[in-house]
């Protein structure tokens, strides 16, 4: 009986009507967890009832808090008939049982129907007392915390990085369930939503054992997925990285927050910083999965391709020996477990040391239907007592599953060895499900780790040592990982621009974020490859034959897409690398995004040659040559536009003895003329970076084309699918998170594969259009981890949802930036690690003068007496006057603060800065919750994580008219769910949520029967943050850690 | 390629402020789109009508997901749904306009019924005063709103619109005439009062709310700023006597022409007409007992005062020093008791002539 949970019933408003005749309301509240239900008394006759009830007090076991939702039905009496529901509240109490997160959940919450959407407001408080050791019951894992975040969480250090965790339970969907015939479409999809949340809830409790098992104490890159498939079953799976992480002792005495995380780094009390760099990596063969073990499941594994660099030359022989060392000594570390994979997208400094390049695999099974229940514990342990209330007995076992995913990480994890990498990072899985056939893909970024994390301590020393000594500041990762004599595919090699030490690749794709202080010219840009594939309408086995036979090629072409519009962009490297395979009736769709980079330590990439299969033909040429003098045109205009100028200067200087890549090569394979004298020199230097693109046929026609026709963002635009655009990092605190959803019909008549792409293409270009359009009033702007969805809800329909956030930035400081950029990666490759000491270099050097620290004091002194309204305060605000109030009184503040902030800031910045300066405390936002899918909120710091988010909604209408069409149905859906999420953060104590996700959006409608239905499932991690501006106080305090920070944080800060 | 499905959901509600005077002026999705191409918006952000389409119908399905909240706008400020920092939410309700009103169409319907017999005639006001019909509902739908809300509530009626619509003192001002008007039933829409603007009413029932209503004597009562004070308008009855008793009225003729002698550039022509001019004030006070006579307090205003000066050309100085005289020297009359009730009503009466009295 290890814990009490408290609720109290406080009041409701906003009520609907429920008696038509008084036009009032008689309500009361039904508070149930687990089996055990209190009421409230009936509040007559009124739409803002105040119960203010008793504290009702469950008493539980800890695996119980962990697994159930606290349901909060609130209803309206009725003497004489049943009473009716107005809607229900879920709260995943799991927040309250970790030590550091929320300790109270209290506030408003809207009450929601599935059927009406949000009806009113009810006010509700719970706590929770926890008895005993949280740990002696090992069922439960009360205490491990979870993180939606794929990187190491701000305020918090990464001690040990264990690994991979997953887990997944399976049961049957109640909407398949024999009984849903005879029960009401609400009853149905609150059994849904109940039996998700509790499946969520065990899922977490078991992945929190495992993590428990492996000694660590939180989940990290924790993502959550269903599978709904139908009369097979719903299948909830989870992957995470096991960490153990150590709470920094006092974060306001770092610095005030950054907003770009390179700052992070420096609050990371790890020395030295990982390198950036980057390895790329081309198409290349294909590895065959092994064949499928697997009985009575129909199974076909799909080749999958390696991305990786290509590369060619001699070795270095510097980096040998003393990576073989490391690979031993990773290997050691890593070798002990089943997969060495990691869910985290960026990493501590150090923690990553090579990246061999994109490993994926994808897998096609059929789902099988068994209608003879095996009676075996679905979750095969002593709770499967639970799901019995649901009268399902599970059809399937998860063992099914298990293996079917043991099998794709399997493979994955020989991919990455084929690359000579031990590890996989940026790990992540997905799968799409059409009708019984289900694609499962996983894919990741192949890499080598330093072991100094993977393990407890002891090991380092002396390797640790040399290995800051070897690796050269900002290029180490892009190194490749592999033996160059033995290398797995074709590739094409040159050594690193940046060290002239290692070999690099000429290009590399991966799926992690930019590692922070990697060297990048330029800025980056959002890149996507779009491609649909037409399939025949088939059954069964002969469908998922025809869906593998055309994977291989559309992951070829997907790739050759990315390679040719990466070049097309000038640039040389890909992050945040995501392939979607999505599978339909009649059609297969691809959509892969990602960011797109020069990175420094890689080749300028070559140009893209055109070559014509028929040379005879005059005009035919002279289409060619015109064509190809547009193409060249493009890459100019592109380079420009994202100011990608490699510095040549550099190149002179270490005097490189690699031939000037600058200029293009091409390999000509036809007998395509378009001479061109310096292409012939660069032959002889046998280097081959051109890329040749063959126009023989009108596919290919087709694609130069749809190369020429992606519109460039309007100016002040910029967008990337990584958590932080390359080349931007004077964010301001002006963030919208969004979410666009687009569906279209596609005209059945004659669809060609090439009408289909032409289709799928316009709908992509135009939803980032209208993006753009929206959203122009926040220009200068990116529109950071844009993140896209493609579904196949019915045969002519594709839908396509994006959510992203656009920060604005400011323009004037960008210019200044990309000097100090190049200031700072320069001495960062001359001075060692003692980044302490160099920045108050740069302080110096750049502002001091101009102005001196003492009059800032005096007005820091006044300042910290009147220090701003606090946070707590700012939330509760319910009333217009209070409101009012309170914005006199921040603005009379205001203007002391803003003072400081201005002199404070002057150290750092130029005159332009101060302008800027004033309006974050202007605007201090009073009860407003951001949200973003970030991992941080610009101009701001995280000063505590409260828990996880995780929340799947269903709504269903019937007068889908009436509601204003699909569109007015799911916008109202979508901006409840906001407001679902918004409330039970406000209610932690939170004021946003980050690394935010809508996993799941999936539509149906039947217009016809004027009905439609939407699940969907969000999740994100509820965190507190300060405004920079009112954490500096604290920091001036404390002249020693606030000199050193406040030069990064200068730039950033609002 | 037809789209299906088109939507846009900010964590922050995204409020484009000239989609949303479109919206509130009545416009169609289609002549919205057509208004903005012709801003010249395209050419300004290279984007295509496509874009610009699908931009106004998110805006248009924002504001009709709003709409209901903007009923009742405290609720806008409570509830969860949308994120609209507060700065905004004040322009949604005010500034940017739902309760805005124009000018043109609350002249119309001033001093009118609130009730579907009006709402029946908004057709002919839309095309009378070219305002789309949408914007005549909405605008309509508002007074009648704010009517009903405020209608039989105590305390002042200025600060029970402010607290129950949140908006600015002055637009407060601006309903409570509405509301008083449409309680009181006064003509505004006769011929002659058409020169007259709804500032010009405004001002004249803010001072009426101010002295002549239950409110003015007992702050506690229900529908205090609505209803004229029944007491006081029997009371005016007694007023009579200043132009029944001849000797009285002499008198007062004969106090005011004194004072004014040399001051008035229309002297003659007011010791001419001070009779009929004190008759016409006086009466208009006494007819007040009837509720009829109460709803043409305006017309008789015009035409009984207004209009005579108006013709023998008063500069606008010399009716202020006439109105203060003819006041001030009842103060003299020893045979007259009734000063405070006199007080009460010129003193309402000469600030509202005073407004009246323009070309």
């Amino acid at each position: 009986m290890p814990g009490k949970l408290k609720v109290k019933i406080v009041a409701g408003r906003h009520l609907p009507v429920m008696d038509r005749a008084s036009d009032l309301t008689d309500a009361f509240v039904e508070v149930k967890f687990g089996n055990t239900t209190f009421k409230t008394d009936v509040y007559l006759k009124s739409l803002n009832p105040q119960w203010n009830s008793e504290w009702f007090k469950f008493e539980v076991d800890d695996e119980d808090l962990q697994d159930e939702p606290l349901q909060i039905t609130v209803l309206d009496h009725d003497t004489y008939s049943a009473n009716d529901a107005i809607g229900k509240v879920y709260i995943d109490i799991d927040p309250l049982l970790y030590s550091e997160a929320a300790t109270v959940i209290s506030g408003w919450f809207p009450i929601y129907d599935t059927i009406h959407g949000i009806r009113g407001e009810i006010n509700v408080v719970v706590k929770v007392d926890l008895f005993n050791d949280l740990n002696r019951f090992r069922q439960s894992s009360c205490g491990v915390k979870f993180f939606c975040t794929t990187s190491i969480p701000k305020c918090y250090r990464a001690v040990i990085i264990h690994g991979f965790v997953e887990e997944l339970v399976v049961n049957e969907d109640p909407e398949y369930q024999w009984i849903d015939r005879i029960r009401t479409p609400r009853a149905s999809n609150e059994a849904r939503q109940r039996l998700i949340s509790l499946m969520s809830g065990e899922l977490q409790r078991k992945i929190g054992l495992k993590v428990l098992e492996m000694r660590g104490n939180a989940v990290v890159g924790y993502l959550q997925c269903f599978d709904l498939e139908g009369e097979s079953g719903l299948v909830v799976r989870a992957i995470g990285t096991a960490c153990t992480l150590d709470k920094l002792s006092s974060p306001a005495a770092f610095l005030p927050a950054c907003n770009s995380p390179s700052k992070e780094m420096k609050e990371s009390p790890l020395v030295h910083p990982p390198s950036h760099g980057c390895r790329s990596t081309h198409n290349s063969p294909i590895h065959t999965a092994t064949g499928s073990r697997l009985t009575q499941n129909f199974s076909v594994s799909v080749p999958t391709l390696i991305y990786t660099g290509m590369g060619s030359g001699s070795a270095g022989k510097e980096g040998g020996p003393f990576k073989a060392l490391l690979r031993q000594q990773t290997q050691s570390a890593l070798e002990q477990r089943e997969f060495p994979f990691f869910t985290l997208t960026a990493f501590p400094p150090g923690f990553l040391v090579h990246v061999g390049g994109v490993v994926s695999a994808r897998s096609v099974k059929l789902l099988d239907r068994i209608h003879n229940p095996a009676f075996v514990g679905i979750m095969g342990n002593t709770r499967s007592y639970k799901l019995l209330d649901w009268n399902s007995f599970n059809s399937d076992e998860p063992e099914t599953r298990d293996a079917w995913w043991a099998e794709i990480r399997q493979e994955i994890k020989s991919h990455a060895k084929a690359l000579g990498c031990h590890a996989v990072v940026g790990y992540s899985e997905s799968t799409s499900i059409c009708e019984e056939v289900c694609i499962l893909s996983a894919s990741g970024t192949a890499a080598v780790l330093n072991p100094r994390f993977l393990q407890d301590g002891t090991v380092e020393g002396c390797l640790e040592q040399r290995l800051e000594e070897n690796l050269p500041a900002g290029c180490g990762f892009c190194h490749i990982p592999y033996d160059e004599l033995n290398m797995p595919f074709p590739a094409h090699l040159t050594y690193c621009y940046n060290c002239r030490k290692q070999k690099v690749p000429d290009v590399l794709f991966t799926t992690i974020d930019l590692p922070i202080d990697a060297t990048v010219i330029g800025k980056g840009c959002l890149i996507q490859a779009r491609l649909c594939r037409l399939k025949k309408k088939a059954q069964a086995e002969a469908n998922a034959t025809a869906i593998s036979n055309l994977l291989p090629f559309m992951e070829y072409e997907v790739h050759t897409q990315l390679m040719n519009k990466l070049k097309l962009k000038g640039m040389n490297a890909l992050f945040g690398l995501r392939i979607q395979i999505t599978v339909g009736e009649n059609m297969l769709m691809g959509l892969a995004s990602a960011t797109g980079v020069y990175l420094a330590a890689l080749p300028t990439p070559g140009g893209i040659q055109i070559a014509g299969k028929t040379p005879n033909d005059g005009s035919y040429e002279q289409h060619i040559s015109h064509m190809q003098k547009k193409i060249n045109d493009t890459i100019a205009k592109n380079k420009e536009l994202y100011e990608i100028n490699p510095p040549e200067v550099s190149e002179e200087i270490i005097g490189s003895p690699i031939p000037e890549p600058r200029q293009r090569s091409r390999l000509l394979r036809s007998q395509s003329e378009s001479s061109d004298e310096v292409t012939e020199l660069d032959l002889s230097h046998g280097k081959k970076d051109a890329f040749v693109l063959e126009i023989d046929d009108t596919d290919a026609m087709e694609d130069v084309h749809s190369l020429l026709t992606d519109v460039p963002p309007p100016s002040g635009f910029y967008s990337c699918n990584t958590e932080i655009m390359p080349g931007i990092n004077n964010w301001t605190s002006e963030i919208q998170m969004f979410t666009s959803v687009r569906v279209i019909r596609l005209s059945s008549l004659n669809l060609t594969n090439q009408a289909l792409n032409k289709n799928f293409n316009d709908l992509c270009e135009n939803l980032l259009k209208s993006l753009y359009f929206k959203l122009r009033s926040m220009i200068p702007c990116c529109l950071c981890h844009v993140n896209f969805t493609v579904s196949l809800p019915e045969d002519e329909l594709i839908q396509v949802t994006v959510t992203a956030v656009a920060i604005t930035f400011d323009k004037n400081q960008a210019l200044q930036t990309t000097k100090t950029h190049v200031e700072k990666s320069l001495q960062r490759a001359s001075t060692d690690n003692e980044e302490l000491l160099q920045f108050p270099l740069e302080l110096c050097s750049d502002s001091l003068p101009s102005h001196p620290f003492p009059p800032a004091k005096e007005h820091l002194e006044s300042a910290s007496s009147n220090s701003g309204i606090p946070a707590a305060q700012r939330d509760r605000c319910s009333s217009w006057i209070e409101l009012i109030k309170l914005k006199a009184q921040t603005i009379r503040r205001g203007s002391i603060k803003t003072t400081v902030t201005v002199e404070k800031a002057s150290p750092m910045g130029e005159g332009n800065f101060r302008n800027r300066s004033a309006p974050p405390c202007a605007n201090s936002t009073v009860g407003v919750v951001k949200m973003t899918p970030l991992s941080f909120i610009p101009g701001a710091k995280i000063t505590k994580y409260l828990g996880i988010i995780n929340m799947f909604f269903i709504r269903e209408t019937t007068s889908l008219r009436e509601e204003g069409g699909v569109s007015g149905f799911l916008h109202a859906f979508i901006a409840e769910v906001f407001a679902m999420v918004r409330a039970h953060v406000a209610a932690l104590g939170g004021n946003a949520v980050v690394s935010y996700i809508m996993k799941q959006c999936v539509f149906m409608e039947n217009p016809n029967k004027n009905q439609a239905q939407c699940l969907i499932n969000v999740s994100g991690d509820a965190v507190v943050f300060v405004r920079e501006s009112e954490l500096e106080v604290v920091s001036t305090q404390q002249p020693t850690a606030n000199c050193q920070p406040s030069c990064t944080g200068g730039e950033v800060t609002t | 390629m037809t789209s299906e499905l088109d939507i846009f959901v900010g964590n922050t509600t995204l409020i484009d402020e000239d989609v949303y005077r479109l919206w509130l002026d009545g416009y169609s999705v289609s002549d919205a789109v057509a208004l903005r191409v012709r801003s010249g918006i395209l050419e300004q952000t290279g984007a295509t009508a496509a874009v610009l389409q699908s931009d106004t119908m998110d805006h248009y399905r924002t504001f009709h997901m709003l709409e209901r909240l903007l009923h009742a706008p405290p609720k806008l400020l409570h509830q969860l749904i949308f994120q609209i920092p507060p700065s905004r939410q004040a322009l949604l309700i005010e500034r940017w306009g739902y309760y805005a009103f124009d000018e043109a169409f609350v002249r119309e319907v001033l001093g009118k019924k609130l009730s579907k017999g009006t709402k029946k005639d908004l057709d002919d006001i839309s095309t009378k005063t070219g305002i789309t019909l949408k914007s005549c509902r909405r605008q309509f739908d508002n007074f009648k709103r704010v009517f009903k809300v405020v209608e039989e509530m105590r305390g002042s009626l200025v600060d029970n619109i402010q607290q129950h619509f949140l908006l600015s003192d002055r637009l407060a001002r601006d309903y409570a005439a509405i509301v008083f008007f449409a309680n009181n039933r006064f003509e505004t829409g006769k011929k002659k009062l058409q020169y007259l603007s709804f500032g010009d009413f405004a001002f004249c029932a803010e001072l009426m709310i101010q002295n002549w209503t239950l409110g003015a004597v007992d702050s506690q009562v229900d529908d205090m700023d609505v209803d004229l004070d029944k007491e006081f308008l029997q009371d005016l009855k007694e007023l009579k006597m200043l132009v029944a008793d001849k000797d009285l009225l002499d008198l007062h003729k004969s106090l005011v022409c004194t004072a004014l002698r040399g001051k008035l550039g229309v002297f003659s022509e007011m010791e001419a007409n001070f009779k009929n001019l004190s008759r016409g004030l006086v009466n208009v006070a006494a007819k007040l007992t009837h509720n009829k006579d109460v709803r043409d307090l305006f017309v008789d205003l015009v035409e009984k005062f207004v209009e005579p000066c108006r013709s023998d050309h008063w500069p606008l100085n010399d009716v202020r020093l006439f109105l203060n005289q003819y006041s001030a020297s009842v103060h003299s009359l020893d045979g007259f008791r009734h000063q405070a009730l006199w007080d009460r009503y010129m003193g309402t009466l000469r600030g509202c002539l005073l407004r009246l009295y323009h070309d």
